[in-house]
């Protein structure tokens, strides 16, 4: 039998690496591409009126709901928003910590600045997002803290949020830019310093080139994970965006709710896409 | 160059593949069972045979206690012990999510109010029950059997639970002097007041409170039951929440959150549950509750099981035992709710609960006979307005998408 099998195999490439392929690329397809067809699908149905039970016959109301009503708009604008929003600001915050890692710190404090990223990633995300509810909340340590200089914090709300997306995401955009500033050779800056290039100079005409594939890698993550995300949002604030929209329609309107959240999908799609414009997987 | 070109034509391939399955399996759906939608649930159970070893209940928030949350509260050991059911909670903080969680078909039993039993009815979800087989059945207010909102036609679709009022909780030192108007939060002088710290609850079923709020303080808009809104008074009610957006600091669901905002003053006002104001009083906290001089809205629970119930002997075992008048005195005074079963009032079962009040029972208008009675209680709006209007009502799908839109 075994022989058999080997002899099968033997001198027939394709047929090897199809079997081995078959597995995850049949996971792939029945379970991920799978889900998001059924997502797709149920977008198209409509609800019994007293049973609000799902009833399956075609219909593109649920489309004509998201693009006519102005709140889904409204909301589709704040989330991407505040998904900008918070890319830039892991943008900002990474850059220079990144830098420091890769070019400044000694070898032994590099490794253990690389630990200090990722710890943070070992407590559970809920955990995190609740520990900013007490943080923010009225009588939280902020308000304690900013009290005596007669200020108080931002409280629940949509600043909220972006301060805790961009905390929680942080190391997502800190890593692949701590990469892309490690494969530039330290030659390369010496090289440019030697030509007579000031620091400004070399930062952008040699730094930025190189690294801006990484900076536009990590902001995948932090764009398309602020995107979607709905458990936060909803523990600091009672803001609405596109997650907490569809976790509350997805009771109550199962096709609307999956008709909603083809956007992200569409959104994320054009972003990859530009992504993939500027170079971001390239080195990935 | 050509190995890109070729992944490009690879790419297509498979997006176009997927685009026909996509299209054979919506054809397939579409055309198959959309008949069996409407079936009208499962069998009914003519007697209660031996225990199925499990049991798992989909229950409203402190209805289903086993000593977890305090080793005195519990009501859900000695029924393990005595049927040898192993009872699985789930709980659930809307009558949305739980009536999602019904159709899941995993579970066998509901503490379903009103705005969930038709719907779970209607769908099919839920099985007619055999009264005589609840023998704690014949115990339960008058009042509260051959309702609209848990028959069909004379026949029961579950057990009565207990009711009570949405009740307006404040906190007593930064709200003064007590409110006793629902104005406190829908009136955007006196809400302004609490800007920030005003909360409601996450839910459709919300619009209701400010229909009644307007039944009260705009009588021309003619509203005469807040389940039955016409597009005029619909947008009424939307408006005014709209207005109140403003001064919520959050809405909840959860009502763990909801005692954590009372007790950090996060949240000053706001609808609540009296289970939210029993524990935040047992902590000590500056809060008061009332009904408001309007009304309010209100639930009315039932036990419902379900149609694919796997272990419908231990639902009904459930339900007797959910009945008896100790566990329902224990019940009423843990969540603070009126009981169903009137021998609940009984002081010798009240003695034993684990707030122990004799008085209870008229605290909470057990009988009906003061304000209970005119309650109005959660139930599914739907586009008949059930008077000379006809079909104009806006329905719940309408609601869902009007509470979205007042969050904005």
């Amino acid at each position: 039998m075994g022989h058999r099998l080997a002899d099968l195999f033997h001198g027939r490439p394709r047929l090897q690496a199809g079997a081995l392929l078959a597995g995850p690329v049949g996971w792939l397809v029945i379970g991920y591409l799978g889900s998001l067809a059924i997502l797709l699908i149920a977008s198209f149905w409509t609800l019994g009126e007293l049973s609000g039970e799902v009833e399956r016959s075609f219909t593109l109301d649920n489309f004509k709901t998201i693009v006519d009503d102005s709140v889904y708009r409204t909301v589709t604008l704040r989330t991407v928003g505040i998904a900008a929003a918070v890319t830039v600001t892991d943008a900002l915050l990474a850059l220079p910590l990144a830098f420091y890692m890769a070019k400044v710190a000694k070898p032994s404090r590099q490794s253990l600045l690389v630990v200090a990223v990722l710890v943070p990633l070992w407590s559970s995300y809920l955990v995190k997002a609740f520990a900013w509810r007490t943080i923010l909340s009225e009588d939280g340590i902020l308000n304690w803290a900013l009290d005596p200089l007669g200020l108080s914090g931002p409280g629940y709300g949509t600043l909220a949020v972006w301060l805790v997306m961009s905390y929680i995401w942080l190391p997502y955009m800190i890593i692949p830019i701590y990469a892309g500033f490690d494969r530039i050779p330290d030659s390369v800056l010496s090289a440019s310093e030697d030509l007579g290039a000031k620091a400004w100079i070399t930062f952008r005409r040699v730094i930025w080139p190189l690294v801006f594939p990484a900076i536009v890698a990590g902001s995948i993550f932090t764009f398309s994970l602020t995107l979607g995300d709905f458990i936060a949002p909803t523990l600091v604030s009672s803001t609405q965006f596109i997650g907490t929209v569809v976790k509350s329609t997805i009771t109550t309107n199962l096709p609307l709710a999956a008709a909603y959240s083809i956007v992200p999908i569409l959104i994320m799609i054009v972003y990859l896409l530009i992504a993939r414009r500027l170079g971001a997987f390239e080195h990935v | 160059m050509s190995s890109d070109a070729r992944s490009a034509r690879w790419a297509w391939l498979a997006v176009a593949g997927l685009s026909v399955f996509i299209a054979a399996f919506a054809i397939g759906c579409g055309s198959s069972d959309s008949s069996d939608s409407t079936s009208a649930g499962g069998e009914m159970l003519t007697d209660v045979g031996k225990g199925e070893g499990e049991l798992n209940l989909i229950c409203w928030p402190s209805y289903c206690e086993d000593g977890s949350t305090d080793p005195d509260v519990d009501w859900i050991s000695d029924f393990e012990k005595q049927t040898g059911c192993q009872v699985n909670v789930k709980i659930g903080n809307t009558s949305d999510e739980m009536v999602q969680l019904m159709r899941t078909g995993q579970y066998d039993g509901v503490s379903a109010s009103g705005d969930a039993t038709l719907r779970l009815i209607d769908g099919g979800d839920v099985a007619p029950v055999n009264t005589d087989l609840v023998p704690n059945y014949a115990d339960i207010f008058p009042g509260l059997k051959d309702q609209p909102f848990n028959s069909v036609d004379g026949q029961m679709y579950g057990i009565p639970h207990g009711r009570g009022g949405n009740l307006l909780m404040w906190n007593t030192d930064e709200v003064k002097p007590d409110p006793t108007s629902w104005s406190a939060v829908f009136d955007p002088n006196q809400a302004a007041k609490q800007k920030g710290h005003v909360t409601a609850y996450d839910s459709p079923i919300y619009i209701a409170d400010a229909a009644l709020y307007l039944m009260a303080h705009q009588p021309d808009l003619g509203i005469t039951n807040p389940y039955e809104l016409d597009e005029d008074q619909f947008n009424a009610a939307i408006d005014l929440l709209k207005q109140q957006r403003e001064f919520i600091g959050e809405y909840w669901s959860d009502y763990a959150k909801q005692i954590q905002s009372f007790a950090n003053g996060d949240t000053t006002v706001g609808t609540t549950w009296p289970y939210q104001y029993l524990a935040l009083q047992a902590e000590g906290d500056p809060v008061k509750t009332t009904i408001p001089e309007e009304g309010s809205t209100g639930w009315s629970d039932t036990w419902m099981i379900s149609s694919e119930a796997q272990h419908p002997n231990c639902m009904y075992m459930w339900m007797n035992h959910i009945t008896e008048p100790q566990v329902q005195a224990d019940v009423a005074e843990w969540f603070g709710e009126a009981p169903a079963n009137s021998k609940a009032c009984e002081p010798q079962y009240l003695k034993k609960g684990p707030f122990p009040d004799v008085k209870h029972c008229e605290k909470y208008d057990a009988s009906g006979e003061k304000y209970l009675d005119d309650l109005y209680y959660w139930t599914t709006p739907v586009s008949d307005c059930g008077d000379d209007r006809g079909d104009v009502c806006k329905t719940y799908d309408d609601w869902v998408q009007g509470w979205t839109e007042v969050k904005g």
